[in-house]
């Protein structure tokens, strides 16, 4: 099943131009991308290709050394601190934009010492202010969807990773997001629990979720996103609709890589 | 050993505990915000605050606290500047001078339990925090320092315990606490034996009451490690 891109609809992400170097390594080099409202990007890239860089530098966990980030039209200000580092110029700007979007790790970063409610109520509560009795609600409301229930007063160690990420899923739901962030979300699984949460994800983007997946699954980037970007060294090798770029992509490193 | 002699030590001995407890709970109160700063400061990556961290740690935990009360109480007052300052009132009181010292010392030590459980704090957990959007602060108050305080306690309980027996050093500064008054009882009577045995045991009930005080708070904040309880039905099912 396709979810065609609706590049009608509103940019919710947009990527300009963007640079990030860790020391003298340079991993991103003029990177742009769009999400539109309701698209499914999927990110694919060989390790070391710089994909989680990119999706980390949306959200500001790391600060790009230049280029322009866009969430929903409002673009994160950024200033040159001293020593020629980028930094954000306003970070309650940063928060807020953050709450605005969800993101699920490879290694759940479940809070260790909250049970599986707890985690998915904190940041509404605390970060949006809404009322206690009415993120509960909510809470058991997306744990259900999730299909994880029966677990709510469990703590993350008595979890399956499975269980584990479809709990982080429910926790980025609740903050009621603009996009979603996918960091290699089931690669830190046993492959007997990937499908369970690959099916959630999926039933996410059938919902019409903005999403923006780095993923390994390659059956997940086809099947389910509207769009394949995929990364190499830094740069977009090759970009566009699954059904063309895995059928017939013009980029030799393309198709090696769907091919390995 | 005479039973009736050391019961009634017992009972001089015990109306000193109250001092011993104030001392140390004092101390451990005070120190315990001071060694959260100093903890702080050491990783704010601010090369001034670390630099200020470490040398106070070098200095406080290389030194006998013994030394440490000695240049507190007999040492400052030969400061003119030190005797017609405001702190003057309180640094010519000897209880107030054993606090300082033992706070002072404590911290040094509790900086260093305290910096281990912030760096023992998953960077993943800090991390999904900020993804959700809390700020600096509020990442400390309920992720970070929930997380650090189970980390640290095992050795800050240690902590705890090395400090309520060194409360036992202000006697030399004139303070009448549990071996303060055990010294003056053994001057009066030389029965060294009886009074020791008995102003030790003391210390040993102060600390088993303050181990199981310990274990009872680490046993409630770490649910997480333990197996999850019984559900319901499982229970439900025995009944029947």
């Amino acid at each position: 099943m396709t979810i065609p891109a609706k590049v009608t609809s509103p940019v919710a992400i947009s990527v300009r131009d963007l640079y990030k170097s860790f020391g003298p390594v340079e991993v991103l080099k003029g990177i742009s991308i769009d999400a539109h409202e309701g698209e499914v990007v999927s990110i694919l890239g060989s390790s070391g290709s710089g994909k989680s860089t990119l999706l980390r530098c949306i959200n500001m966990l790391e600060v790009p050394n230049s280029g322009t980030i866009a969430v929903a039209g409002e673009t994160i200000r950024l200033k040159t601190a001293s020593g020629g580092k980028s930094r954000p110029a306003d970070q309650k700007q940063v928060d807020r934009i953050r709450s605005e979007l969800g993101m699920v790790f490879q290694s759940f970063n479940l809070w260790s010492h909250k049970t599986v409610l707890e985690n998915v109520i904190e940041a509404p509560v605390h970060v949006l202010k809404r009322p206690r009795r009415e993120a509960i609600e909510e809470a058991e409301a997306l744990l259900a969807k999730v299909g994880i229930a029966d677990k709510r007063n469990h703590y993350p160690a008595h979890l399956s990773g499975g269980q584990q990420q479809r709990a982080a899923i429910a926790r980025a739901l609740a903050m009621r997001p603009k996009a979603m962030l996918f960091d290699e979300p089931t690669s830190a699984l046993d492959p007997e629990l990937v499908g369970e949460v690959l099916r959630v994800m999926r039933g996410l983007a059938e919902e019409g979720r903005t999403m923006l997946v780095v993923t390994h699954e390659m059956g997940f980037a086809r099947d389910v996103s509207g769009r394949v970007v995929f990364l190499h060294k830094g740069v977009i090798e090759e970009e566009g609709a699954p059904h063309e770029v895995f059928t017939n992509s013009k980029s030799e490193r393309f198709r090696q890589f769907i091919s390995s | 050993m005479d039973i009736a002699f050391a019961s009634e030590t017992l009972m001089s001995l015990l109306a000193a505990l109250p001092l011993t407890l104030e001392l140390a709970v004092t101390a451990i109160a005070f120190g315990s915000v001071l060694a959260l700063a100093l903890a702080l400061a050491r990783l704010s990556g601010i090369l001034v605050l670390d630099w200020l961290a470490r040398s106070y740690v070098f200095v406080f935990r290389g030194t006998p606290l013994l030394v440490q009360i000695f240049l507190i109480y007999y040492g400052l007052s030969q400061f003119a500047a030190v005797r017609h300052s405001i702190f003057w009132p309180v640094l010519r009181e000897p209880y107030w001078c054993a606090v300082l010292a033992l706070m002072l010392n404590t911290a040094a030590y509790a900086s260093e339990i305290i910096r281990g459980g912030l760096l023992a704090v998953p960077h993943g957990q800090v991390e999904a925090a900020r993804a959700c959007g809390m700020p600096r602060f509020m990442i400390f108050r309920r992720i970070v320092m929930p997380l650090a305080i189970r980390q640290a306690l095992p050795g800050y309980g240690n902590e705890m315990i090395s400090m309520v027996k060194a409360t036992s050093l202000a006697s030399i500064i004139t303070l009448m606490e549990i071996t303060g008054v055990a010294a003056r009882i053994i001057s009066e009577t030389y029965r060294v034996i009886e009074v020791f045995v008995v102003a030790g045991a003391i210390y040993l009930a102060i600390n088993f009451l303050l181990t199981r005080l310990i274990a009872f708070v680490e046993h409630r904040l770490s649910p997480h490690q333990r197996q999850p309880m019984p559900i319901r039905g499982a229970l439900k099912g025995e009944t029947h």
